[in-house]
């Protein structure tokens, strides 16, 4: 297969890349948060991303409210989905937390790729709207307004994410329970209810994950098995539990696949950034950031 | 020769200096206990013994090999064996099997083998017996009181035959009864030639067992000698007291 | 420990029992739609059973065997193709064929995976499901990609073409079955399960955890290879996204949960209820409800009874058996350590 270097072109998949990476890094920002604070890989997280995708199709088909517009209704109705969901079945998960939450996770996301099954089928759905329409031409290709502004949403979120975490007395004790569970109980932190709340907000960003998703990739109710392994090798590269990890190794996973894309074939796209993940994997077990699995003596 | 020798051996966590040149012989045939107020890092000295951690400095020698940066699972093969101060046994498995998860014998055959043949377990049943909880062989290890799974870890290290025998707190948790118990087996394995060396904080227990008490203070060896020099050494009862 | 000699026989005549009915079902049942039912049911048993051989014992949870399923189906399928060879017996003898193929390719993923613990040994095998899955779509000089690969017809009988892939895949059952009872007698399978209960004090009481671990991920992998094979010749035709499915990863998991994990007979009562429960749903209800209801049993099952069906009766019955006087004390019946595994 031939090789293509052209600068411009590489120049605009570099751009590209950065662009949808960060609303990438923002779904994984939330997978990683919970999985930091709650010692749980959360794999139902791709399924709130279509739900919320599907929400926003609703909101815009039904009351002909504008996407971004929607996130308003639908970020709050996501955080409140996530609270119900931590306190239903993530809370009574006592025993071999590792094993049975990923489990657990999973049946949730089959119930909700199911009921969106049940509701609107199989057909893939795009959203509409003119800023997917329309765009600018920068260098050899034309950017749809949709990515900038999905990108400046991106950025503000995890902007407030980190705001969050690092200037207020919540972020406090969500960065201490991230450290040391044990510990953080001692100091009086209130692990049960710090958990809930971190769960809901990693499925409220999800709202914004999933509605730019949604405008950028036709989807259908099984689109959660592939957005899930993305978003799982984004924070393996970053390294588990990192939120800097996650932000960093969803833009370079993005950026690599559309270099790959224009540079050799877009049916590649994915393999090299796979590729790179295992051999990332042979070197450094742990991932960029992450701190390896140790268990106490 | 002696059997174990720790030479000048550092590791720190951090700033921390867990250990700072600590050096300490433990002879052929002795009891040694090592004794030490909280934090003087006889826990750790254990670990890089036992081949869990690395130190920074210094060398560890077992029958005149260097052993210093060995893994757990070859120090153990060359005949060392090590309790933990949190008791760790394989809660989910019976005793029985828990008994079987050393190795005794090394090959593909032994490995194969059906441990649940009589003359497999005869060996095992032995030794619970000499531990005293035979009675709870097909009992899940999760199941036993603390009391009994330190007995239960004691006879998993022991049916590997070991030449020397690390016990770390080996009568913390556990009531009198069962710990003078566990003293006169101690004597017992040690008169048939297994070496030992003990962290305890429980000096009576210490005293009435070990032919040689070494102190540890600061990550260092403080002084070391009998029960009974250690007693009156004036810097020793500082350590504890000082700080 | 002594036990009663009847005790003894009931604990052989179960599976031999079950052995016959097994053997002796599609000569008595000779319609064709429930001996289809009842292949995919040995499938999934089968896949199950072989899952358990590595998850099962060491706690390891991969949701990556699809993997092995995927390439066990594509190097039956492509040899098959390549060499042009045509349907019957013979190419059954390519089943084990496959199976080594899928072994092989495990030595190198499951070096590279199981350098890691946890979170993150699960996510990656996940993730190769993935990969593969790619690689069958996108290297179509070799797998044809999306047009998939057809298999020459068996060129069996009407009247019995279904009966050589039933009983060729019971005896992948039985032989794995085998395969796993041997191993949870042995002292390897005691590493094994200590590897699941403490991997670290394991190792430092000699147990060689890495090569233990990898040995058990290859096995699984060649009884999973194996069974892809005999899916893509029974079904007649493969394609990427059906036979590297994660989905079907998620469905083995939940069989063995189901069932009980590390128990034998776990796994095989778990594909039957849930074999049943997918050929009720995918003729009687629209799409959508077999996932609600998938994903409502695994709410459930690890919520409620994260044992499994097998442990939670077999201490149901326990416990009745105390409450009549019948039984000895219930830590002696209920921990005899192979009577209860076998469950």
């Amino acid at each position: 297969m031939p090789l293509e270097f052209d600068p411009v072109t590489i120049f605009d998949a570099v751009l590209a890349g950065i662009l949808t990476g960060t609303v990438y890094a923002l779904m994984a920002t939330g997978l990683s948060l919970i999985f930091g604070v709650l010692d749980i890989i959360d794999v139902s997280q791709a399924g709130y991303v279509v739900l919320a995708a599907y929400l926003s199709l609703v909101l815009q088909q039904a009351l002909h409210i504008d996407l971004f517009l929607g996130l308003l209704i639908t970020m709050p109705l996501l955080f409140l989905l996530g609270l119900a969901i931590e306190l239903t079945f993530i809370r009574p998960i006592k025993r071999d937390r590792t094993q049975l939450s990923i489990l657990v996770t999973f049946g949730i996301g089959l119930v909700i790729e199911g009921v969106l099954g049940v509701k609107f089928g199989t057909t893939e759905q795009e959203l509409n709207a003119w800023y997917i329409t329309q765009g600018v031409k920068v260098g050899n290709f034309y950017l749809s307004y949709v990515y900038i502004f999905a990108f400046i949403l991106a950025v503000v979120l995890i902007g407030a994410l980190f705001l969050l975490l690092y200037r207020t007395k919540f972020g406090r004790s969500v960065r201490a329970l991230m450290q040391n569970r044990t510990a953080a109980q001692l100091i009086g932190i209130n692990v049960e209810r710090v958990s809930a709340i971190t769960f809901a907000i990693g499925v409220a960003l999800t709202a914004a994950g999933g509605m730019a998703y949604g405008a950028t990739t036709p989807f259908n109710n099984n689109s959660w098995y592939d957005l899930i392994t993305r978003l799982f090798a984004i924070i393996i590269l970053g390294g588990l539990g990192s939120v800097q990890g996650a932000l960093i190794g969803g833009i370079i996973m993005l950026v690599l696949s559309d270099v790959t894309a224009v540079v050799w074939s877009p049916v590649w796209s994915s393999s090299v950034f796979f590729v790179a993940l295992v051999l990332l994997l042979l070197f450094r077990p742990q991932g960029l950031f992450g701190r390896l699995a140790t268990r106490k003596q | 020769m002696s059997l174990l020798e720790i030479h000048g051996v550092s590791k720190a966590f951090g700033g921390i200096h867990a250990l700072d040149a600590c050096s300490l012989t433990v002879e052929q045939g002795s009891i040694t206990g090592l004794i030490g107020p909280n934090g003087s890092g006889k826990t750790t000295l254990f670990n890089v013994i036992t081949g869990y951690e690395r130190p920074d400095a210094g060398t560890v020698t077992f029958k005149g090999t260097d052993i210093t940066n060995a893994n757990p699972s070859a120090i153990f093969g060359l005949g060392m064996g090590r309790t933990f101060q949190l008791v760790r046994i394989f809660p989910r498995l019976t005793v029985m099997e828990n008994m079987h998860i050393a190795v005794q014998r090394r090959g593909l055959r032994a490995l194969l083998s059906r441990w649940t043949a009589p003359h497999e377990r005869a060996h095992a049943q032995e030794l619970l017996d000499f531990v005293g909880i035979s009675h709870l062989t097909d009992a899940p290890a999760e199941n036993l009181s603390y009391g009994q799974k330190r007995l239960l870890e004691f006879a998993m290290i022991l049916i590997a035959l070991p030449e020397v025998v690390l016990l770390d707190e080996p009568a913390g948790g556990v009531n009198p009864t069962l710990a003078t118990q566990l003293t006169e087996r101690i004597k017992m394995l040690n008169k048939s030639g297994i070496t030992f060396l003990i962290v305890e904080h429980n000096m009576q227990f210490v005293m009435s067992l070990c032919d040689k008490v070494a102190v540890m203070h600061r990550g260092a060896l403080l002084t070391e000698g009998t029960p009974e020099q250690v007693r009156g050494n004036p810097a020793v009862l500082e350590a504890y007291l000082g700080d | 420990m002594k036990q009663p000699l009847n005790s003894r026989l009931i604990k052989i005549a179960w599976p031999l029992l079950l052995l016959v009915v097994a053997v002796a079902f599609p000569l008595i049942d000779n319609s064709p739609a429930e001996q289809n039912v009842a292949i995919l049911t040995l499938i999934f048993a089968s896949l199950a059973t072989a899952w358990n051989i590595f998850s099962g014992y060491t706690g390891y949870i991969a949701l990556g065997q699809t993997t092995y399923f995927g390439f066990g189906a594509y190097a039956f399928s492509l040899i098959t193709v390549n060499q042009h060879l045509s349907g019957g017996f013979g190419l059954f003898l390519l089943v084990p064929v496959a199976g080594l193929i899928a072994a092989l390719l495990a030595i190198p993923i499951g070096w590279i995976s199981l350098r890691t613990r946890g979170h993150a040994f699960v996510v990656i095998t996940l993730v190769t499901v993935f990969i593969f899955q790619l690689l069958a779509f996108n290297l179509r000089g070799i797998t044809l990609g999306s047009a998939g690969i057809f298999l020459p017809a068996p060129g069996f009988p009407i009247d019995w073409i279904l009966l050589p892939y039933y009983y060729v895949q019971l005896a992948i059952l039985v032989l794995a079955l085998l395969v796993s009872w041997y191993i949870r007698s042995s002292r390897y399978g005691l590493w094994l399960l200590a590897i699941r209960d403490d991997e670290d004090r394991a190792e430092g009481l000699g147990v060689r955890t890495g090569a233990s671990k990898l040995t058990a991920f290859i096995i699984s992998a060649f009884f999973v290879g194996m069974v892809g094979a005999m899916y893509a010749y029974f079904i007649g035709s493969i394609y990427p996204q059906y036979v590297f499915d994660p989905a079907l990863s998620i469905t083995i998991v939940l069989m063995a949960f189901l069932g009980g994990i590390g128990t034998l007979s776990g796994p095989i009562v778990g594909a039957l209820i849930l074999e049943t429960a997918q050929q009720y749903f995918s003729m009687n209800a629209q799409t959508g409800y077999y996932q609600i209801f998938l994903g409502a049993l695994f709410l459930i099952i690890m919520l409620l009874l994260p044992q499994g069906i097998v442990r939670s009766l077999s201490r149901v019955w326990t416990a009745w058996r105390v409450r009549r006087g019948a039984g000895g004390s219930p830590v002696a019946s209920e921990h005899q350590p192979v009577a209860v595994e076998k469950g």
